[in-house]
């Protein structure tokens, strides 16, 4: 169930993260002077994934939350890479 | 025993007196119980509505020709019926009235984790309902597109679909606030004691369904927003002149609208499960599959949209890789059935009102899982897609499946809801008259289909007569029945015998507390059993 120990981050490992949104931000905006042909979508949904972790997993705590919430939100990853491939097994193909 | 031990102190939901009197009680209630009525009233109210606009389908189609309106109303009218059953009937259905009254109770809290996004989620409803009944009034005329919306029509098309989509949107927000509600509910106001495997398997079903809510239908809303935008900008998403692809719209849509089937039959399913144990007074047969398959559906039906296309043009690989997965997940489904079966076995049954309508539920929902198989291979959908097989199909899985599990469970939970028993032997025979009426409406429907008759024609060829004649005369007994049960489930809840606590022997824990339940439903302490169903 809940934890209740809510957890302080400190000031300094924000500061990081943001850093690090902030770099992949730029990168986001870099590749598109790349032609990446079929994988443009690929390469801005991994960006974006990655992005998406940091967010998740600092400023939202899921770091610390227990096994159970961490793995449901995993999940919620994985269902979403798998319904955008199975998408493109139909635009790939046609 | 009933609640005559405590009566002078005890106040039930329903008299408790808060900060507001009248109708603002109710409207401005965070009383998870309370709002599940507000709901019922609304969606009882939709209901019938939509029924009607039905019939009138059913009659235009009495025989071949103009018979009693145009095509372009007929358009209109499946279109708007369509939308009031799947938006505001069937989808929120079952798990904001029954989830929302009886989830808490069910696992032992006091009310859901967040009771005022609970009302708010419901004046949200409210507000949607109330844009898409607009729709139809509009100068423009009702939307014309099917409840599908599909592009690059709904593109074009001079009628209202802007007003009906953005309703539909709308009443995505009050869906997601919904399942967002019951999610957190699960993980974080279990009674002490009770883990996840010690929840009865109402709430396993509801606790799925939310994770369904909760992601697919934030891609129905952007999907609509894209229409929209093409609609009033321009932009080319979807229609092939401004660059688009259509077909991308449908993917779109049923990567949401796939999973929406189960966000209806999910909570359907848990409702049959209670219900079965209880009347044949046997421990539950696979409980753990029970519980785990509920997730398996939720998880797998996101993967097999495609099925509803196709005919749509998609790639020759896309066909074959979603007319497998469909099968996959047809097996979960089947394992409910394979265990509700088991559970009677060697029961003592026992055949009340809510009893009698699960049986109904198992059986029409058998036909409509068997002839959803037919649709899922490629072969044969290409024979009967967009015919009257379609529609035949999801009435029998929607309507004889949800629908029949909602009047199952009003049955079942009405004498906790209302602390009153309605007539048994005229909930008889309601169920008798709308099971008799439904097969007669919807059975002839596989045949004409099979045989050609176009889905969302308001004319059609003679040799289809007999057919849509039959079809027509169900449609009349259907209503009858219906008015007949509705008449009687009011009568019961306004004037019948008071309930007892617990009128059918029942084992989970709303039948520990009195009927109905106070404010805060547990106000003694009560016991969590590590198995919710241990009879005998
Ligand atoms: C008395 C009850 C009902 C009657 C007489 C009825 C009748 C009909 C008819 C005649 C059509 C049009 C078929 C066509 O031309 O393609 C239709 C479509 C439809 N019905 Fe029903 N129906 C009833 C109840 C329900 C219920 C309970 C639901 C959902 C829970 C439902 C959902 C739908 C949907 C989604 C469509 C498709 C609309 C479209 O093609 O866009 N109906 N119904
Ligand atoms: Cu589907």
């Amino acid at each position: 169930m809940s934890n209740n120990s809510s957890h302080i981050t400190e000031y300094k490992v924000l500061g990081r993260i943001l850093l690090i949104l902030m770099f992949f931000t730029f990168a986001t905006i870099s590749v598109t002077s790349f032609n990446l042909a079929s994988f443009t979508v690929t390469v801005a949904l991994l960006i974006a994934g990655i992005k998406g972790y940091f967010v998740l997993s600092y400023f939202m705590h899921l770091k610390y939350e227990n096994l159970l919430l961490r793995i449901l939100v995993g999940m919620i990853f994985v269902l979403f890479a798998l319904i955008v491939l199975i998408t493109f097994i139909d635009y790939s193909y046609r | 025993m009933s609640n005559e031990v405590n009566k002078i102190e005890y106040v039930s939901y329903l008299e408790h007196q808060g900060r507001f009197k009248g109708l603002k009680s109710w409207i401005f209630a965070t009383d998870h119980k309370r709002i599940a009525l507000l709901y019922m009233y609304a969606i009882a109210a939709f209901f019938f509505i939509g029924a009607l606009l039905g019939l009138l389908m059913r009659f235009e189609l009495i025989a071949p020709g103009e018979t009693i309106m145009k095509a372009q109303t007929y358009n209109g009218l499946f279109t708007v019926h369509g939308v009031i059953m799947i938006f505001m009937v069937v989808i929120p259905g079952l798990s904001a009235v029954f989830g929302n009254f009886f989830l808490p109770i069910l696992i032992g809290a006091k009310d859901v984790a967040f009771p005022r996004l609970n009302l708010f989620s419901w004046w949200i409803f409210v507000f949607g309902s109330v844009l898409a009944v607009a729709s139809q009034f509009l100068k423009s005329g009702p939307p014309d597109t099917g409840w599908t919306f599909y592009a690059p029509y709904s593109t074009t098309t001079g009628t209202s679909v802007i007003i009906a989509t953005t309703a539909a949107f709308i009443l995505g927000f009050s869906s997601i606030l919904t399942g967002l509600n019951f999610l957190v509910t699960v993980h974080q106001m279990r009674a002490p004691g009770m883990k996840f495997f010690n929840m009865p398997l109402f709430p396993w079903a509801i606790y799925a369904t939310a994770w369904i809510q909760l992601l697919a239908t934030p891609i129905v809303g952007i999907t609509l927003l894209m229409l929209i935008a093409e609609r009033l900008f321009g932009i080319g998403f979807f229609d092939p002149n401004l660059g688009g692809d259509p077909v991308l719209f449908q993917h779109l849509f049923w990567i949401y609208s796939h999973p929406a089937v189960y966000i209806m039959i999910l909570p359907a399913m848990g409702v049959i499960t209670e219900i079965v144990p209880t009347f044949c007074q046997r421990k539950v047969y696979g409980y753990k599959a029970i519980a785990l398959s509920s997730l398996a559906i939720a998880g797998v039906g996101f993967l097999v949209w495609g099925h509803h296309m196709y005919t749509s043009g998609m790639s020759e690989n896309a066909r074959w890789f979603f007319s497998l997965l469909t099968f996959i997940v047809a097996v979960p489904s089947a394992i409910k059935v394979f265990n509700w079966i088991s559970t009677m076995y060697k029961g003592s049954i026992d055949l009340k009102p809510p009893f009698l309508f699960a049986l109904a539920f198992i059986f029409l929902f058998i036909i409509g899982g068997t002839t959803g198989l037919i649709l899922g291979s490629v072969a044969t959908n290409i024979q009967v897609h967009d015919t009257s097989f379609i529609v035949a199909h999801f009435h029998y899985i929607i309507f004889g499946g949800m629908g029949f599990a909602f009047f199952a469970a009003i049955h079942y939970w009405l004498p906790k809801m209302y602390g009153r028993l309605y007539n048994f032997r005229r909930a008889n025979i309601a169920c008798i008259i709308m099971f008799i009426g439904f097969n007669t409406l919807y059975f002839p429907q596989f045949v004409i289909g099979i045989q050609g008759m176009p889905r969302r024609y308001f004319d059609y060829l003679p040799q289809f007569q007999t057919g849509h004649m039959i079809s027509t005369i169900g449609g009349v007994i259907l209503i009858f029945g219906l008015f007949y049960m509705l008449i009687n489930l009011i009568k019961g809840a306004r004037k019948g015998p008071k309930a007892p606590a617990n009128p059918w022997n029942g084992s989970t824990l709303e039948w520990q507390i009195p009927s109905p339940p106070s404010l805060e439903n547990f106000d003694e302490p009560f016991e969590v059993k590590a198995n919710p169903y241990d009879y005998k």
